[in-house]
Parts: C-alpha cells; structure tokens; sequence
C-alpha cells in the first residue's frame, strides 16, 4: 500500500517553477530521502506535502487524504520537523512536549501520558527539566523530532536533520531514524549522501523542481555507473538535462 | 485546549525572558523614580505624581508591543510557527494564544507602577481601579501593534521599529515628557490625531475623577484599538494562509 501518492505536483512562485509536475509514490512504512542541491525544490515539496504551501496544480494523497481538497485530514495523519530546530527557547523539554500535544487537541491525562512515553523512549529523562535554549545541538534535534512524534503520526517529514550536527550526535541520531522503519512513513530530506544511503529505502533525486532519478541506492549507482554514492548523485544531476 | 495550552507557552516565554523583564518592568520604573527626583528639585506640575503616573504607566506598555512582536517573530524565522501550522491548531488559537495572556501581564505592569508611585505619596483611591480597567483597551492596542509588526518584520526590523521607535513615539506623543503645547503647530496636531496622548489623558482623567474629556479619549483608544485588532488579525491569518 502506498502511504503518499503525489501526482502532477507542480508550484509557481510568480513566474518561477520551484515544482515542476512531480509525480511519484511512497509506499507505507517507508524510510524515503529526497535529494537535490539547493533550490531543487525538496523543501518546496515537503512543504507541500504537510500543508504549509498549497500546490499551483496537482495533488498528492496522503493515506488516501487529498492535500488539497482534505488539508484538516491530512493534518491529522502527518507531523513535521523543521530544518531548525523550532522549539520553544525558554519552556523546559518537557514543557515543550506537552505543549506540541496540546496543540494535537489531547486531553490533559492523554498529554501527560504520551509526554512521560516519549522522555523514556528518546532518553530525555536526564534533560526533562532544561530549558530548550541550553540544550546542546542533538539533544535538540532529538527534541525536535519528539516533539513530532507526539501526535503518532503516520507520516513523519524529517527536513534536514542532521545538519550541523557532530560525528557522534549525527549517529545517534541515525539510529533513532533507523528505529522508526517500518513504523511509519519517513520522508528525509538531506544534503548527506552517506546519510541518504545509509537510512533510505528509497531515494528521489531532484533538480530545477523536477524529478530526475529515482530508485534505491544501489539502483542509482548502477544507472551512474559509479561505486559510491555521492559520485552517482554528482553523475545523475550534472546529466541532466532540464 | 488548543488556545490555553498556547497561551500559557506565551506567557511562560516572556515572564522567563530576563531581558524583556528587565526592560519592561525595570525601565519604567527607574523613570518614575528619576523624574520625580527631578520634580522634588525643580518642581514641574507635568512631573506631579498624579500626571507622571499615567504617562509612565502607557509609556510601559510600549514594551509589551516589543514583547509580542519579538515573540511572534522568532516564532515565524526559527519555523517554529511552521512547525505549528502542520497541528490541528486554527488561526484564533494563535491570534488569542499571543494576545490574551499579554492582557494580565500588561495590568501587572501597571499595577507595579502604581505601588512605586504610592511610595512617591501618589494617594492610594478607588479611582485606581478604574484605571487599571482602563488597561485592557490601552494594552489591547499596544499588543495588536506587536502582532502585526511581529507577523511582518524579522526580529532585528522588530529590534530596531518596535524597540526604539515605536517606544519613542509612543513617549513624545503622549504628552508624558513635555507639554505638547510648548511645540504646538503641526507636532500637537499629529499627537492629538494619535492614541497615546489620548491614552494618557484616558488614565488621568480617571485617576483623578475629572471626566470633563473623558468620553473622546475613551472614543481615541477605543477606536485605534479596534482597527489595530482588525488589521492585525487581517494580517496575520493572511500570511498563515500564505505560508
């Protein structure tokens, strides 16, 4: 079964096509990366996808809910984590948790429940007292992407993750992806290539606004013709011809 | 729920921010003193405690449109509001999330302000209830302003528009610093089509329960607050639609 069906996706900005009728599928489950060197139009896309930006044409359905015609739907099956960490600076971990939930409407024993779930899941328990601000770069993109999970989404948006991030964060953080496969439906997007070959399951490479490779890694370095990954990418972009 | 959960996260970023504490509270309050250290000196019937009082008091909440404004900004250019529009939550959860909790704050910073002034032998009365009610419509404008000043400009445009100049507008037109009769012409003109004096005045009136122009200051604010609501409202579903 297909978690997202995106169907002739375009955008217009003025007289510039930041989308270009993107079509592709994602099937439920799936750990999916979109890839593109800047202004390829994946952040255009993603925002697309969670609502943030309504499409000049086309549509994209989401567990069968239209994003255009179902945005309340849609809203209810997705959350997002933003390229920045979008926490609330001065509330505490734990403050910040309950707060995404009560944005989701919970009830209050609903809201203590899954913030108490989620501080024992991501290991926030130490933390769970600090205010955001002092909290250091991965503890909070792990926040961040609690905060998403608050809601049990179907569909998770992962906007650039792990930018910035050191060595040892970034693989923690990687494992806390890898543990969300086949849960739900991931939609990455990254500048890592190794981050892109090492979590997805499958891959959409994008320029100009238009799809121009999709497969897994594997797929994608053999349609190159290179050994490693980031040398398919340059391959496959420098290619293509818009 | 959606509303109140917001609310609260409002408020518990400003109450916690030591700066626009400081600023807030601090910098009224260091005013009040020093002008009526200056009136104990050199007597000024603009310094008295009764006028300085209101003066101060509206001069204070200029601070509360460079609270919200600063508020909804960083919201806006650190995605967390993004990350926001992707929740359940409507645009009169945010609009009332940002606005009501400032109403309280507002009134507490006032109310700080009279109890400084009563150790100036400003006379404690029941006229000071009626001005702290008088707040509401005063901070409402002032709050309304930082919505729409938070909902378009950066946070260093809301440093620079909402930090220096709206403070410093909102002091020379009201009156509170010198008598806008001393420049007439143009300038006394310009205030008086402004709120501030109005809302100065608004709060003298009651303080000292002469109600002879009452009613058009109470129409000034009144007015300038609704359509400061309205635009500011306007605006901001505006550009959450427009995301």
């Amino acid at each position: 079964m297909n978690a997202i069906e995106i169907r002739g996706l375009t955008k217009n900005y003025g007289k510039t096509c930041a989308v270009s009728s993107l079509s592709l599928s994602v099937k439920d489950g799936e750990l999916f990366s979109l890839l593109g060197v800047n202004g390829a139009g994946k952040s255009t896309t993603i925002k697309m996808l969670s609502c943030l930006a309504k499409p000049t044409s086309g549509d994209a359905l989401l567990l069968g809910k239209s994003i255009v015609a179902e945005e309340n739907e849609v809203k209810k099956l997705i959350a997002v984590s933003p390229q920045e960490s979008a926490v609330a600076p001065n509330l505490t971990v734990r403050e910040n948790l309950v707060l995404m939930a009560g944005a989701h409407g919970f009830s209050k024993e609903k809201i203590k429940e899954k913030t108490e779930a989620l501080i024992t899941s991501f290991g926030l328990s130490e933390i769970c007292a600090k205010k955001a601000k002092t909290l250091s770069g991965g503890w909070k993109r792990r926040l961040s992407i609690a905060m998403a999970l608050i809601c049990e989404p179907k569909i998770l948006f992962l906007d650039e993750p792990t930018l910035g991030l050191d060595v040892l964060a970034r693989a923690e953080l990687w494992d806390m992806i890898r543990s969300l496969k086949g849960k739900i439906t991931v939609i990455l997007t990254t500048h890592y290539m190794e981050e892109a070959e090492a979590l997805s399951d499958n891959i959409a490479i994008m320029k100009s606004g238009k799809l121009i490779a999709l497969g897994n890694a594997d797929e994608l370095k053999k349609q190159a013709g290179t050994d490693k990954f980031e040398d398919a990418f340059i391959a496959l972009v420098k290619e293509a011809k818009i | 729920m959606k509303t109140f959960t917001f609310s609260v996260r409002t408020a518990k970023e400003i109450l916690r921010d030591p700066l626009t504490l400081s600023f807030g509270l601090g910098f009224p309050l260091v005013l009040i003193f020093l002008l009526s250290a200056i009136q104990a000196n050199i007597p000024v019937s603009l310094f008295e405690i009764q006028n300085l009082t209101p003066g101060i008091i509206v001069f204070g909440l200029s601070f509360v449109t460079l609270f919200s404004a600063t508020l909804i900004s960083k919201d806006r250019t650190s995605a967390f509001l993004q990350r926001l529009y992707t929740t359940p939550m409507k645009a009169h959860d945010f609009i009332l999330g940002y606005i009501l909790p400032l109403v309280p704050i507002s009134i507490m910073q006032s109310v700080i302000c009279f109890v400084a002034a009563f150790f100036l032998k400003l006379p404690i009365s029941a006229n000071i209830l009626l001005c702290l009610a008088l707040i509401i419509p005063i901070s409402l404008f002032y709050i309304s302003l930082g919505l729409l000043c938070g909902t378009l400009l950066s946070d260093k445009q809301v440093g620079g528009i909402c930090g220096a100049l709206i403070t410093n507008l909102s002091a020379w037109l009201s009156g509170t610093w010198f008598d806008l009769s001393l420049v007439g012409g143009a300038f006394k003109k310009i205030a008086y089509a402004l709120p501030f004096v109005h809302a100065v005045e608004m709060e003298k009136a009651a303080l000292t329960a002469d109600f002879s122009g009452f009613w058009e200051d109470f129409l000034y604010v009144a007015v300038y607050t609704a359509l400061m609501l309205s635009i500011s409202v306007f605006v901001f579903t505006k550009k959450m639609k427009n995301n």
